[in-house]
């Protein structure tokens, strides 16, 4: 039970600061679970409410969609490759792979904007109808979930380039991954809820 | 073995700002807390003082709706759940052997993003008058944009409820993982394990107010159309969302409290608590329900008698587990020496006054009932039965409590039975009329009721008693005062307590426990003095003690977010001075405070704290062999 | 005990209320079928509350710390069949309650819009006025609801705007009235009289000021009121002033007969609503206040003070008060 008298530099005693910042963020995402099954509550309530406006069929263009799919889950894939390499104790692997998977991300937000941005000329606007309201809002927060997750990554590839592959730094790799697995399974959930019943 | 930090200390207001020691941020916590219960309890006065009289004229149409509605998001928000996270902060890590919470630094953040969130939402007053669409802000009343009241309501909660939100994370990993060895999930302390749960509840629930509030928002700045009917909105999808959170809050609200009661009776009835295992389970057992019935918040809506039937059984349920608790109290106290200190008055009115509650609360889950009882004055007299007589009595009962660990003095006993019995008379006969006042017909959220229905005498004996609750209070601010005077001389266990909280000296020293207790069963303190020990056991030898560094950034980050809440808020606004339209409409003060914001959160990220370690020889004595 | 003093004095000195607005003295089948619900939760609450009162009391007394007690008294664990006790208890107390309450769940929701001597009304609230239209007799109505004493009166309700919610508490419980949606519920009235109506939803600044009156008359009545709707108001010498700047001034937001537009509420019958706008006391004094300046009376009322001198004012009320 008891530790020995010289300690280490972050080690409390009986558990580790890393550990318990993982665990910490296993928690956290429990609760950005129930903010996205919060949005999709509302959108499911409000995604037949056009107003006369756009509708799902009208507005949704399948195959931007599927690429965007495409592009998110091939960066689920790269993000765990890096997590492999780091594993591995390889340092440019890993930061080779996060930034794949960053590039893939920032494809990711840009067709989404550029698909906002559309439908916005087109006149379907957050303003048009309950539907189009509900639609921006759950799509738009998985936007910025991922641009969020984009610049912490860049951020992150920054401190490995300088400090490399140290137990803070696994922690950091760890729970970011952790982050964009999670948006991944939302995006699957938004796909299959709004553009795919949008359309059939 | 000393390590080469250096070692930050500040001292003064510095050390006040910059601390993440979780017992100053608990004394932080009430103090804010209580300055905001102040106020609400002023909005409250200015209420009763309206309703004294029929036809008064004092507080009438709009205005008379800001201070109601002030009165409760302020009681609710910004008073009663800071001063119950100030217990849990002050208090379980003591209780559970830890030296402090697992993310001091977000333990901060999570502190000042509730005060900057709270003074955003008072500031209200006087940037064109607070909300009023009542603390539950019913669209589509509340998306009217031509009153911006509701504008601070919403930013104003978003960034306290992000504290909130932070808060329960952190407790839920500390008490999850940093126990003391020896204590497992059943060896816990009542008010840990309510702690605990009260953690899991605001896990869920306010993700999905935090939603609520971003469509409220974006109906109101961006034309959405959420709850806007006439384009496709909904307004029963707010009441859902709202009541999903709203519901489990009040549970949030209320399982600290009874937790403290669980201590408090069971340490001055010295007995054990009767039927822990049952308390745990009745405690989880109401965690879980509190998501089963938010519905009955909207028996009147309109959804239709099924769903009305299935959430009346599931509200009548919640009665079951509550009782258990109720009935183990009276039992911890059978056969007990039951002392009638300040801290125990308490405690002890606040078992027939919540169960009183609880019976409007069955009352009240039969739909047809209800149907009378909604949005009426019973309604009212319920929930202040059981938050004021529940939650408010079991913080002034904690307080008695816990004042000598946490400042190293006892509370004044004189004055403490004059706070006891005028706020608690007061209480009931403010509250007790109230029940009666909506049986004869009179709305809730009104500024006047009708004369010849013979409303007046219930009114007046309202006003009266809540006039006897101002003094009560004010005993108490002046207890707070006069006892700060007096020198810190608390023994470290005046009650001959049960936890381990009682096992350090009073107040704690910083590191809390200068060796990790070992903890042998239940009630880990009271055990090991009835073994003859004067001390616990140590789990480890005597060695350096690492403590995180203090830091300023969770100030600035709320800062940031306080700043950015506004510049968000009056991007549309028509401002006359022309550089203030600039700064606005082109969202520049909403970009400085978000960059604010992930500046600070950057230099978290760059700057790796290791913290600092306090040496044997700094430690108050030289502690046990291990 | 002490703690009960100022609660039993309130108590004795309340009474049960004014039976024209008390949910404890109901007037009608919906609100004492409600009523029984009422008292048989708190009867049962009470026998609760009482076997807890007797614990309490009996544990205070006798446990009481005495002088000279210092030995720790004997620490129990629990007590298996206690627990059980007191959990098995309560949910067959809880079931005694359910069993009615789901009953009457169901009984209290069910529609009776197409039953065979039904009164249909259709209630449309605003900020802050009730309008009724009875759509079997085409009659559009505001602030007195008219109904046959006797009879059971089917509701279908709705908002024009924010949520309101419509109670009658001598009659029946409340329901909601939501825009864009419709509720129902249904009410009947034993005896003759006029029964205080309230706004029960925050609404705006004139929440308090939203009140209505069901008027409970006897069926001959009732049938005379609804053949008098169907008969124009009678314009004379004396009162074609006030026609006139009322036709002027007032058509386009509200309707008398068949004409003008439905914004505020239909003024036919005017002369013989129990109140001026649901809160003022009818007398001339009250009309010329209210038509006056109608934010002063009712704060956040959409009225917009109209441009009237004090001639044209009076001309107007003569003319109103003929609108029987």
């Amino acid at each position: 039970m008891a530790h020995a008298a010289s300690h280490h530099d972050h080690d409390h005693g009986h558990h580790d600061q890393e550990e318990l910042k993982t665990f910490g963020f296993w928690i956290f995402l429990m609760t950005d679970c129930i903010l996205f099954a919060t949005l999709f509550a509302t959108f499911v309530v409000l995604r037949l409410n056009t107003s006369g406006g756009p509708t799902a069929e009208e507005l949704f263009s399948m195959p931007g969609i599927i690429a965007e799919t495409f592009i998110l889950l091939t960066s689920s894939f790269t993000s765990g490759l890096a997590v492999l390499s780091m594993q591995k104790g390889d340092k440019k692997g890993l930061i080779g792979w996060l930034i794949v998977t960053l590039a893939l991300g920032i494809a990711f937000v840009t067709m989404e904007i550029t698909e906002f941005v559309h439908m916005v000329h087109e006149g379907a606007t957050i303003s048009t109808s309950g539907f189009l309201s509900s639609f921006f809002t759950l799509v738009g927060a998985h936007g910025l979930h991922v641009s969020i997750g984009i610049v912490w990554m860049i951020a992150l590839v920054l401190q490995l380039a300088r400090r490399g592959i140290t137990s803070v730094t696994k922690r950091k790799v760890t729970i970011i991954s952790l982050y964009w697995h999670f948006l991944d399974v939302v995006w699957i959930f938004v796909f299959t809820v709004v553009y795919l019943m949008g359309v059939m | 073995m000393a390590h080469s930090h250096a070692v930050k200390r500040y001292s003064g207001l510095m050390d006040w700002l910059t601390t993440v020691d979780h017992k100053k941020i608990g004394i932080l916590y009430f103090l804010a807390g209580g300055i905001f219960f102040l106020i609400g309890g002023l909005e409250a006065l200015l209420i009763r003082i309206q309703l004294m009289f029929p036809d008064n004229q004092i507080f009438i149409g709009g205005t008379y709706n800001q201070i109601l509605t002030m009165h409760g998001t302020t009681m609710i928000f910004l008073a009663a759940m800071p001063l119950l996270f100030g217990f849990m902060n002050a208090i379980v890590p003591l209780q559970i052997g830890a030296r402090d919470v697992a993310f001091p630094f977000l333990n901060s953040l999570g502190f000042w993003l509730f005060v900057f969130g709270g003074l955003l939402l008072n500031l209200s007053w006087f940037l064109g008058g607070a909300p009023d669409a009542g603390w539950t802000a019913y669209a589509p009343l509340s998306s009217d944009t031509s009153l911006r009241g509701v504008d601070f309501y919403a930013m104003g909660l978003q960034i306290a409820g992000l504290g909130t939100l932070i808060g329960g994370i952190n407790f839920l990993v500390t008490i999850i993982n940093m126990r003391a060895p020896g204590m497992t999930f059943m060896r816990m302390p009542m008010f840990t394990w309510t702690s605990f749960v009260t953690s899991v509840l605001i896990l869920f629930a306010f993700p999905a107010v935090t939603v609520g509030l971003v469509e409220l928002t974006f109906d109101r700045l961006f034309d959405g159309n959420f709850f806007n009917v006439s384009k496709g909105g909904n307004e029963v999808l707010w009441e859902h969302i709202f009541w999903i959170f709203g519901h489990p809050e009040v549970y949030i609200l209320i399982l600290p409290a009874f937790g403290i009661i669980s201590e408090v009776v069971s340490t001055f009835s010295r007995k054990r608590l009767f039927g822990y295992s049952s308390m745990v389970f009745a405690t989880l057992l109401i965690g879980f329900l509190s998501f089963m019935v938010w519905v009955h918040h909207m028996f009147t809506t309109g959804l239709g008698p099924v769903a009305n039937g299935i959430f009346a059984v599931a509200t009548m349920a919640i009665a079951v587990p509550t009782g258990i608790k109720i009935f183990n109290w009276l039992f911890t106290m059978w056969g007990g020496q039951i002392i009638f200190n300040s801290s125990n008055l308490w405690a002890i009115a606040f078992i027939p006054t919540f169960v009183m509650g609880g019976m409007t609360g069955v009352m009240l889950a039969v739909p047809p009932a209800d149907f009378q009882y909604h949005d009426s004055y019973f309604v009212v007299a319920h929930f202040h039965y059981v938050i004021v007589g529940g939650l408010i009595f079991g913080i002034f009962s904690g307080f008695y409590y816990w004042w000598p660990k946490m400042f190293g003095r006892m509370l004044h006993e004189g004055l403490g039975q004059l706070n006891f019995w005028t706020f608690m008379i007061g209480f009931h006969l403010t509250f007790f009329p109230q029940h009666f006042l909506g049986l004869m017909g009179m709305p809730r959220r009104v500024f006047t009721y009708e004369t010849g229905v013979q409303l007046e005498m219930g009114n007046m004996a309202s006003s009266i008693g809540a006039f006897l609750m101002g003094i009560g209070t004010i005993a108490f601010v002046l207890n707070i005062i006069i006892t700060a005077l007096k020198p810190k001389n608390a023994p470290a266990d005046p009650w001959d307590g049960r936890s381990l909280e009682w096992s350090i000296p009073s107040p704690a020293p910083e590191y809390n426990f200068k060796q990790t207790p070992l903890v042998r069963g239940l009630d880990a303190f009271w055990k090991e003095k009835r073994a003859g020990n004067k001390e616990m056991t140590p789990a480890e030898p005597i060695g350096s003690i690492h403590m995180p560094s203090p830091t300023i950034l969770p100030f600035f980050m709320s800062v940031g977010l306080f700043i950015a809440g506004f510049g968000f808020m009056y991007a549309k606004y028509d401002f006359e001075n022309g550089l203030l339209a600039t700064l606005f409409g082109n969202h520049i003060i909403a970009i400085i405070g978000l960059v604010i914001t992930f500046l600070c959160m950057f230099l978290r990220s760059v700057y790796d704290d290791h913290g600092w370690h306090i040496e044997p020889e700094e430690l108050e004595d030289k502690g046990v062999k291990a | 005990m002490w703690r009960l003093m100022p609660l039993l004095a309130v108590l004795a000195l309340a009474g049960c209320g004014d039976p024209s607005i008390s949910a404890i003295d109901p007037q009608g089948p919906v609100a004492s079928e409600q009523f029984f619900l009422m008292k048989l939760s708190l009867a049962v609450m009470i026998f609760v509350f009482a076997v807890v009162m007797i614990i309490y009391i009996y544990v205070l007394v006798r446990y009481r710390k005495k002088k000279g007690q210092d030995q720790i008294p004997k620490q129990v664990e629990g007590n298996h069949v206690l627990e059980i006790i007191w959990t098995v208890i309560p949910i067959l107390l809880l079931i005694v309650i359910a069993v009615p309450t789901i009953k009457y769940t169901f009984e209290h929701s069910k529609d009776l819009r197409e039953e065979e001597g039904v009164v249909h009304i259709k209630v449309t609230a605003h900020q802050f006025w009730w309008q009724f239209e009875y759509p079997d007799n085409n009659i559009n109505t505001a602030q007195d609801m008219y109904i046959p004493v006797g009879k059971r009166v089917a509701l279908e309700l709705t908002s024009s705007d924010v949520k309101h919610s419509f109670w009658v508490p001598a009659l029946a419980g409340k329901i909601d009235t939501n825009p864009g949606m419709s509720n129902i519920m249904h009410l009947q009235a034993d005896k003759p009289g006029i029964y205080r109506g309230k706004c029960a939803e925050l609404c705006g600044a004139s929440h308090s000021l939203m009140d209505f009156k069901v008027v409970a008359v006897s069926e001959a009545e009732y049938n005379q009121w609804v053949e008098g709707k169907k008969t124009p108001a009678k314009v004379t010498a004396d009162t074609a002033k006030g026609e006139q700047v009322f036709k002027d001034n007032c058509l386009s937001c509200h309707a008398v007969g068949g004409e003008g537009a439905g914004l505020g509420p239909n003024l036919n019958g005017f002369a013989n609503r129990t109140e001026v706008a649901g809160v003022l006391p009818h007398d001339a004094a009250s009309v010329k206040k209210w038509i006056q300046d109608p934010q002063a009376q009712k704060p956040g009322t959409k009225m917009p003070k109209v441009n009237l001198n004090e001639d044209q004012v009076d001309q107007l009320v003569k003319y109103l008060e003929t609108l029987k």
